[in-house]
């Protein structure tokens, strides 16, 4: 057993249940998606992110790649979420719940796709 | 920037990076969990994610506004101090990896490497592939610089490389500290590059030369291979399949010392026509005819041996080997004493060849034998350049520097193909021709070692000339290839050494000769008169004015001086 291995599997499935947790839930309700369970989604999947660099093979890339894309989705939910709370004072509404929550859909659908990679990934180590 | 370098870097910056986000995470989180007060200090709930963000962005950049918005509690207050040693721990973690990396030899020479194959991936000119950069190459950069053909050098020992690195050339010559034998670097320094013309091996290293030469001939068959080497074996391995020039010096300066006894004027041409051009013109030295001393019988000394025995001359062989498979008179002993060479005959010889692999042993051979034959010409074999000043300081009649030859030839080679072929055909000269021409070169080029090009007659070396033999059918002859652009009744310090037309040779063509589109002729003279010659070759207007001696009028001068013919035309 590699412990590199263990450690990288762990981050990202943590990434994908992390975000899962904060996605599910009736999407315009508030209290069904707690921001800090975004907080911890991001955290993680940019240690995740920081874990699959330096890695030159073709899936090594495409791993990288939907992190990138996980990341930059999450980041721009917490970006609408300040600016309702904090700017523009809106709150949570309804709408902007909505948005923040699909968001963090689109950074779900990239993270299932790394998680399927890395099931690929070790299918073909087992032969 | 090269994708290797930038996921070393990457791959590198792993950990400080994953530190970094985890000592914000937790910064974050504390200050959204713990308590604060209000401006009248009730307590008040904490920070949200956005404030405590952006507080611990501005703290651990150690920029530090202050608690803003509000007073912080107590509570906060020391959860702020664990965070501020945090982020400070976990910057300077980062920036001490980074600048180590940033130093770190490896990734150096992957940033090197990088910039050398970008370098080399856009030269855009002819360029050479040089593989072994010491005294040899640096002698062949310095030449090929001077004819503007790029250089791209590979070199296992940096120090020969920092050499070559403060030498001061026109262009600059690309440098890669790596070992040419493998083929990974050869293809790095351009093998496949479409104007790479050709591969040098000149590495001390026969095997090294070896492994060059055949890459080069497998990965790219249209390059020019010449590669030096030292042992017979190797030579025969080389031409086996296909190096276009093997250099061996040994065989060369052998074959040259047994032309020059049989025949001084020729070795006084090939001096001439090989030597480094615009140096001084090397003193003559004319190696006697009679019985020969022969100190050493290594591999230079036999193949000294071989080549002065198929001349007939008188030899005899000092060894300190008591059974040698030679047919020549043997001495056993040492050069080094008197007694031997006395016993080889040296007091009515008249030449000793120190051929020993040891520079101060030859040295000694050539000092005890001058006490005893003070008339000797004494011809000194040296091995290693550092010995220079010892060899400079005792003035040998002869010198053989192995760098220096094989930089010669290198030379001759890429610069004129057509040359080798000229010095075969001059083999078969008698010597009073060659002193006649070797005389005409000194004198056309006052004491300088002389510039052998190769012209040839088509539309991309020769435009002008091409264009009026081919397409206006003109005709012209050799002579006006001589004449000054500058001042038509003058000639150019320049001698046409040879024509070859149809794959037939015309060794020194007359002036009178008619050229013909396809000609490759060869000539030796100054390197001004090169350039001046190759006005002509290149230009119809300075052409004409050398076939002719009027200036052509100009595109506008004829339009205007049209209608003045025409009125004259006019009357008739």
């Amino acid at each position: 057993m590699n412990l590199e291995k263990v450690v990288f599997g762990f981050f990202i499935v943590l990434a994908a249940t992390l975000n899962f947790g904060f996605f599910i839930g009736e999407i315009d309700q508030p209290r069904h998606h707690h921001v800090y369970e975004l907080f911890a989604a991001i955290v993680v999947n940019l240690i995740a992110t920081v874990l699959k660099f330096g890695d030159r093979t073709q899936i090594g890339a495409v791993h990288l790649s939907t992190s990138l894309v996980a990341d930059l989705q999450l980041v721009a939910a917490a970006c609408v979420w300040a600016i309702a709370v904090h700017v523009t004072g809106e709150g949570m509404s309804a709408d902007v719940t909505t948005s923040v929550v699909s968001l963090s859909g689109g950074a779900l659908f990239a993270n299932v796709v790394s998680v399927v990679l890395l099931i690929a990934e070790t299918v073909m180590l087992r032969r | 920037m090269n994708a290797s370098v930038f996921f070393l870097a990457l791959r590198r910056m792993r950990a400080p990076l994953i530190v970094l986000i985890v000592i914000y995470a937790v910064s974050t989180l504390g200050l959204t969990l713990i308590p604060g007060i209000d401006a009248e200090g009730r307590p008040a709930p904490p920070m949200s994610f956005f404030h405590a963000f952006y507080f611990v962005s501005y703290t651990a950049s150690t920029i530090g506004f202050g608690e803003l918005p509000v007073a912080f509690s107590e509570a906060q207050r020391m959860w702020v101090t664990v965070v501020i040693f945090l982020s400070v721990i976990g910057w300077s973690y980062s920036i001490i990896s980074l600048l180590s990396l940033v130093q770190d030899k490896g990734f150096q020479q992957v940033l090197l490497t990088a910039r050398f194959v970008r370098q080399v991936r856009q030269l855009g000119e002819p360029f050479y592939i040089l593989c072994g950069c010491g005294e040899t190459g640096l002698l062949i950069s310095r030449a090929l610089d001077r004819d503007g053909l790029r250089v791209v050098g590979i070199e296992r020992n940096e120090a020969r490389l920092q050499e070559l690195e403060l030498e001061d050339f026109a262009a600059d010559v690309l440098l890669l500290c790596a070992d040419a034998a493998q083929p990974q670097q050869l293809l790095m320094a351009g093998l496949q590059h479409r104007s790479c013309r050709g591969v040098l091996a000149v590495t001390d290293d026969d095997a090294a030369n070896l492994a060059v030469a055949i890459a080069s001939r497998l990965i790219n068959p249209r390059l020019m291979v010449v590669a030096r080497v030292a042992s017979p074996a190797v030579e025969r391995n080389m031409m086996s399949f296909g190096t276009h020039y093997v250099v061996n010096h040994f065989e060369r300066f052998a074959d040259y010392l047994a032309q020059a006894i049989k025949s001084p004027n020729w070795y006084r041409l090939v001096d001439l026509l090989t030597g480094l051009p615009g140096q001084e013109v090397p003193e003559r030295h004319d190696p006697p005819a009679g019985d020969w001393v022969v100190c050493g019988y290594g591999r230079f000394g036999q193949a000294v041996v071989r080549n002065l025995e198929r001349h007939g001359v008188n030899l005899t062989v000092i060894s300190p080997e008591a059974q040698l498979p030679i047919a020549v008179e043997h001495v056993v002993g040492h050069g080094t004493e008197a007694e031997p060479l006395r016993q080889a005959g040296i007091a009515t010889a008249v030449g000793i060849v120190a051929a020993s692999d040891n520079d101060t042993n030859n040295l000694s051979i050539a000092m005890t034998a001058k006490e005893v034959n003070p008339k000797l010409f004494v011809v000194l074999r040296q091995n290693r350049v550092a010995n220079e000043v010892l060899f400079d300081a005792y003035d040998a009649n002869f010198t053989m520097v192995p760098s220096r030859i094989v930089a010669r030839e290198c030379l001759a080679l890429i610069t004129s193909p057509l040359l080798s072929h000229f010095l075969q055909r001059v083999r078969n000269w008698p010597d009073a021709r060659a002193a006649v021409v070797a005389r005409q070169l000194e004198e056309l080029c006052g004491n300088r070692v002389p510039l052998v090009w190769g012209v040839r007659l088509n539309a991309a070396e020769a435009p002008a000339v091409h264009k009026l033999l081919m397409m206006e059918q003109g005709a012209m002859a050799l002579g006006m290839l001589r004449r000054d652009p500058a001042a038509h009744q003058d000639f150019l310090p320049l001698l046409p050494l040879l024509l070859v037309r149809a794959g037939i040779d015309h060794e020194l063509p007359a002036a009178a000769m008619p050229l013909e589109p396809g000609d490759h002729l060869l000539f030796a003279g100054t390197r001004a008169a090169r350039f001046a010659q190759n006005l002509t070759l290149d230009n119809r207007n300075v052409l004409d004015y050398v076939l002719t001696g009027h200036d052509a009028p100009g595109w506008l001068w004829r339009l205007l001086s049209r209608p003045a013919q025409r009125r004259q035309r006019a009357p008739r």
